[in-house]
């Protein structure tokens, strides 16, 4: 318990000293001190089998899935999700349109830094800019339609690794580097950040819930719940996992979402797409 | 909690200088408050991470509570790690119960009333 402990200090103290530092931003090193941390924590785990969250970490978890995948729960979102990329807008485009390769194998590049905004464009983000674009209305980003979208683009990327890019631009950095102070920094009256669940306590049980490491935990998103009874988007994973903390959960999409998202995709770089997941 | 209010009035009557004998009254009949405390979801809801005897469904981040009174001889450490466990190790995941204001004073000393009698 101690030596855990004292590990999980070792890298979180490291990961957070350029914070404070004030050193250059330094992508590429986070990477393989991540990357480290929890394949040296868990060496039984094969690197690719940490997509899949908290079925990775625990052999009873593991069995009860691989039931739940006979009849997969997620398959009528991916099925919806595909009618909705070919169903015509009001103007005669489709959401393929706004994508390339009309959406299909590329949710591995998202997010992305958009050097003309100087934003970081998630998928769930770019799913609705295409859908006002066009005059269409924007989805809730914890809706159903939402996840049905992102799990047709998972399911069509299965197996592709992700291959997030951090351009050398300043803004880009910055966006990172604030991704990643989110991550660390502890918030909510109990007192956690979401590195305290996903990189100081994976495979520990809160209640009788295995928590996910952070080393690819964005990849099997969307997920069907078993508990939720339907899918969640990223958006909705990140919103109740701040609730849980009792802290105040972010809108939608907002900056910072955005940010941690950019930060933990590019922690999980060369790990396969697996999503959409199912969970218990 | 009808136990907790004539707790509350007879201390209130009883004053400072016999306080202390109210305490050491209380230290037994809170016991079941202190559990209630603990189990709570909105309240201590130790079971999130603590396996404590009689508790549903608990979790694992800490170790399991049991053996109090041989391994916290001292009350006041067991109240100062309720209070606020950061204070011994800043990277506990343990939330600061007193210092977020999820417990107060009184509810501490019942749930460690409780926390003695396992
Ligand atoms: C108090 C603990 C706790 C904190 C803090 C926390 N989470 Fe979670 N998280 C969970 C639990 C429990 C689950 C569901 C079990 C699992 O899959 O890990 C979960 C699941 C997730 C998942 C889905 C993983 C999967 O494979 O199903 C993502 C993504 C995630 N959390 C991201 C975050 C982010 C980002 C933050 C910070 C904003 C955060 N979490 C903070 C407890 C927490
Ligand atoms: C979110 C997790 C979490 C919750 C909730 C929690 N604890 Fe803890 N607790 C821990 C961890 C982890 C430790 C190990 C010591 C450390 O991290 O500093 C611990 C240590 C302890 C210890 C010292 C035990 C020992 O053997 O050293 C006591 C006593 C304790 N907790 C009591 C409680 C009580 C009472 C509650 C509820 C009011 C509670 N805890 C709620 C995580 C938690």
């Amino acid at each position: 318990m101690l030596r855990k402990l004292f590990v999980a200090a070792v890298f979180v103290v490291g990961a957070a000293q350029p914070l404070l530092a004030d050193n250059a931003v330094d992508p590429q090193a986070d990477f393989k001190a991540f990357r480290e941390y929890f394949t040296k924590r868990f060496p039984k785990v094969q690197l690719d089998d940490f997509v899949n969250g908290p079925y990775s970490m625990d052999e009873g978890l593991r069995k009860q899935w691989k039931a739940i995948e006979e009849f997969p729960p997620y398959e009528f979102a991916v099925d919806h999700g595909k009618e909705a990329f070919a169903k015509p807008f009001k103007n005669g485009k489709t959401l393929g349109d706004c994508f390339p390769n009309k959406g299909v194998g590329i949710r591995q590049n998202y997010p992305y830094f958009d050097t003309k905004s100087g934003e970081v464009i998630t998928l769930e983000l770019a799913l609705n800019q295409c859908l006002e674009a066009n005059g269409e209305k924007p989805l809730d980003y914890t809706s159903q339609e939402m996840a049905a979208l992102t799990a047709y683009m998972a399911f069509t990327s299965r197996g592709k690794p992700f291959d997030i890019k951090i351009p050398n631009d300043p803004r880009a950095l910055a966006a990172y580097r604030s991704g990643e102070e989110y991550f660390y920094t502890r918030r909510g009256q109990l007192n956690f950040s979401c590195a305290s669940c996903h990189v100081q306590s994976p495979g520990g049980h809160i209640r009788t819930e295995v928590l996910a490491p952070a080393l690819g935990i964005l990849n099997a998103m969307p997920i069907f719940r078993s508990e939720w009874g339907n899918m969640g988007t990223i958006t909705r994973r990140f919103q109740t996992c701040n609730s849980q903390v009792r802290g105040v959960p972010l809108p939608g999409q907002d900056v910072l979402y955005r940010n941690v998202e950019y930060y933990l995709s590019y922690m999980g770089n060369g790990l396969p797409i697996s999503g959409p997941g199912a969970r218990p | 909690m009808e136990l907790r209010q004539s707790h509350l009035v007879l201390a209130a009557v009883a004053g400072g200088l016999i306080g202390a004998a109210v305490l050491s009254w209380s230290a037994a009949s809170a016991a079941p408050v202190g559990q209630e405390l603990a189990f709570d979801r909105g309240k201590g809801n130790c079971l999130t991470c603590h396996e404590i005897k009689d508790g549903p469904a608990p979790g694992n981040l800490g170790p399991a509570l049991n053996d109090m009174k041989a391994r916290f001889p001292d009350r006041k450490e067991l109240i100062a790690i309720v209070s606020d466990e950061t204070k011994r190790n800043p990277l506990t995941v343990m939330p600061p119960f007193k210092r977020n204001l999820i417990l107060n004073d009184e509810e501490i000393e019942q749930i460690v009333d409780f926390l003695y009698t396992l």
